[in-house]
């Protein structure tokens, strides 16, 4: 029966093996070749002694001499048994000779040299030794080709490096390293051709592809003035770019260092499992001495029976066989790599393997309002109280935030709508969380929350509708308010929802905005804790108490715009900057960076990181299990050697393919 | 000083050996041997020549992985 199963086995392995020689020759590099050209080799010829008989040997007495058929069988089965070994046994014994004793080419070079002696002794089954080296030596071809593939396919899906400049000289298009373009040089991108360097358009308009930054396949349009971002690919019309960084400083170069490091940063998995292997194989090696001495000691002395060393080497052997741990090793960086670069893809960037691990045991997640859940975006809804026309009052606003970035001073210019003269402000005050001071037109113009009124002495009137309050004081008098209001984010509320069901189980948002607003906003999306009227140093603190009241093994997120969230995204367990196409600060600061600023993203990344940090226990766990219930069936000789490298090999191959899945990430 | 160079090494415990066997050489603050995207980051101490201290990790690797390549 074993010996039909072998035949059938080596007749699909050297099927498979021609076929992948034929057909896939191109997906292979040379080592890849050689090895497969081997296993062929050593297969087919397998396969043909096994088809002749010991008796057919055997008939070779009669014309030579005494046992010659069992020498040419020997050799003929030790030739096929170099072809396919030669390698190992060279590897192991170069391990030897550096005090490199234990590890999986020593463990499968005694095993098989050992069966291989067992053999020769009796004249018997030499297939086992061969089968055992041709199974691994395929083992450890799959591994090596499925992980090349996969790391070509995932190197693809992050390849976003624009590989040439276009620049005009004297009217002709010249293509040009992108290194050497300076800043503030001209560079032309054609339909088709990919942003190589961030600029700004000075001439044409066209539409781009974002899908390979942001993961949005929604196309962007852009005119001339606007703000370009490398990464992105230009698809219908001629644009001219002047260039405002080098290429390394790019955005494009800064997320792909970014995502190479990333499988660099090593989570606690990883970390266990290449000490646990530094442990594992010479205990392995050490049980399976013992299991050749001691049980045969054993029966001799104390128990005064047949020894049977035979027996107990083999089942030594079969030990050794049934340890490697290749399984581990190999499908755990490779489920981190996997799950980072099928991220990448949705445009989320992940910056270490052991942020994807944190990330999966986030039980809460802080929120910044401003920017994040909302657009960040304001618009005047009305201006109450004041003697002045609405168009003053937004004026004098508008002009003492000229200087400001802040959001709400933003929108308050764009309200304004007209070219602001810088030249009509001096002396501005900027007082971080309450608002600006500034001369405009030599007048005192205040402009800011209650706070500003109530360190000014100016009496001011609040107002009933809801929204953030802007009030107004010229010269110390009051002069009204400005109403304006943020909106929510289209996929905000579904975000919420989807991270509840994605295991969140608090959600808190933080913001400098009044209680009344925040409230407000918070009910409607069905956020659980608001903190409201926070200075930018109050968030810090804010956190460093929730991240003290948080439980052991639980993790807390900050998700921000990253424009002025810095200190808090690196002060929580895992920061997400949202919206980070081409704001370095946000890069730099968070550990997770969403290209676009959809929400939503947010519970995708704790998805793709759940079914990752899933599929690593899987691995782990079921490579461990089967492991260890072989070595104890091999203990007791309920396993032969066949099963024992089927065990090996077979985890392996299931665990890689598991490992593979973290890839697909469309659908979560 | 930090600089990265691309390796070739066909499994994954022999990356973690070459990682090991990296770290010890002299003149070697750190090494993070990357599989995945088949490169080795070596963090040299001050006052070693990068170039020297390399050659030594190239030998210490081929000592624990013949098959291993480092593009120096």
């Amino acid at each position: 029966m074993q010996e039909i199963i072998v035949k059938l086995l080596l007749i699909v392995v050297i099927l498979i093996a021609l076929g992948l020689l034929i057909f896939k020759k191109d997906d292979m590099n040379k080592h890849q070749k050689k090895m497969l050209v081997r296993i062929l080799i050593a297969s087919s010829i397998l396969f043909i002694l096994q088809c002749i008989s010991i008796a057919t040997f055997d008939m070779l007495d009669s014309y030579l001499f005494a046992s010659a058929g069992r020498i040419l069988r020997f050799i003929l089965y030790f030739i096929d048994y170099l072809i396919i070994g030669h390698d190992i046994l060279s590897k192991a014994f170069k391990g030897i000779m550096n005090k490199q004793i234990f590890d999986e080419n020593f463990l499968m070079a005694i095993a098989t040299v050992g069966a291989m002696a067992l053999a020769i002794y009796s004249n018997g089954d030499y297939v086992e030794a061969i089968a055992v080296m041709l199974f691994y030596q395929i083992g450890e071809w799959f591994q090596s080709y499925a992980v090349g593939k996969s790391r070509k396919n995932i190197s693809e899906l992050m390849d976003i490096r624009p590989d040439y400049a276009n620049i005009e000289i004297e009217g002709k298009i010249e293509k040009v390293d992108p290194d050497e373009i300076e800043i503030g040089s001209i560079i032309v991108v054609q339909p088709g051709e990919k942003v190589p360097i961030d600029g700004i358009v000075v001439e044409g308009d066209s539409s781009l592809d974002t899908s390979a930054l942001t993961g949005e396949s929604l196309p962007r349009e852009v005119k001339v003035d606007d703000e370009i971002i490398s990464g992105c690919i230009n698809m219908s019309g001629l644009l001219k770019i002047k260039t405002t960084k080098e290429f390394g400083e790019s955005t494009v170069s800064k997320i792909l260092d970014l995502v190479e490091n990333a499988s660099s940063k090593k989570s606690k998995s990883e970390r266990f499992i290449s000490k646990f292997a530094k442990v594992y194989t010479p205990a392995v090696c050490y049980s399976a001495l013992a299991l050749a001495i001691i049980p045969p000691l054993v029966r001799m002395l104390i128990m005064g029976v047949d020894a049977q060393w035979g027996d107990w080497l083999y089942r030594a052997l079969t030990f050794l066989v049934i340890s490697c741990p290749c399984a581990l090793v190999i499908s755990i960086p490779l489920s981190f790599f996997a799950g980072i670069g099928g991220a990448s893809n949705e445009g989320i960037l992940i910056k270490g393997s052991n942020y994807l691990e944190t990330l999966s045991k986030v039980k809460t997640i802080v929120f910044d309002k401003t920017g994040t859940l909302t657009k960040g975006v304001f618009e005047v809804d009305g201006i109450h109280h004041n003697q002045l026309e609405d168009e003053k009052i937004l004026e004098f606003a508008a002009l003492a935030e000229s200087a400001s970035s802040h959001p709400i001073s933003k929108s308050l210019q764009r309200a304004y709508g007209k070219e602001i003269d810088r030249t009509r402000v001096s002396d501005i005050q900027e007082l971080s969380g309450n608002g600006v001071i500034a001369k405009v037109d030599n007048h005192k113009v205040a402009v800011g929350n209650d706070k500003l009124m109530i360190s000014l002495n100016v009496p001011y009137i609040n107002c009933h509708s809801i929204g953030t309050i802007i009030h107004i004081a010229i010269d110390d008098e009051y002069a009204g308010h400005i109403v304006i209001s943020d909106i929510l984010k289209p996929n905000t509320k579904k975000a919420i929802a989807s991270l509840k069901k994605a295991g969140i189980t608090n959600t808190i948002m933080l913001t400098g905005d009044t209680s009344r607003v925040a409230n407000k906003v918070a009910s409607d999306l069905g956020i659980t804790k608001v903190y409201s009227e926070l200075l930018p140093e109050d968030k810090v603190n804010k956190v460093e108490e929730l991240l003290k009241e948080e439980g052991n093994k639980d993790r807390l997120a900050f998700v921000g715009d990253g424009i002025n969230d810095a200190p808090v995204l690196s002060r929580a367990d895992i920061g997400i900057a949202m919206g980070a196409m081409g704001s370095d600060a946000a890069i730099e600061a968070a550990d997770i960076v969403l290209m676009d600023d959809d929400p939503l993203k947010i519970s995708k990344a704790i998805k793709i990181s759940k079914k990752c940090i899933n599929i690593v226990y899987q691995n782990i766990i079921f490579a461990l299990v089967i492991k260890f219930a072989c070595l104890i069936l091999g203990a007791f000789g309920e396993v032969n050697m066949y099963v024992a490298i089927f065990a090996d090999v077979g985890v392996m191959i299931l665990a890689v393919l598991n490992a593979i899945r973290c890839l697909f990430v469309k659908k979560l | 000083m930090k600089k990265t160079y691309k390796i070739e090494v066909d499994c994954a415990n022999c990356a973690n050996k070459m990682e090991d066997a990296a770290c010890k050489t002299n003149g070697v603050k750190n090494a993070v041997v990357n599989f995945m995207t088949q490169k080795m980051t070596v963090e040299f101490e001050e006052g070693h020549n990068a170039k020297e201290v390399m050659e030594e990790v190239y030998k210490a690797c081929k000592r624990v992985e013949s098959d291993c390549e480092i593009e120096l």
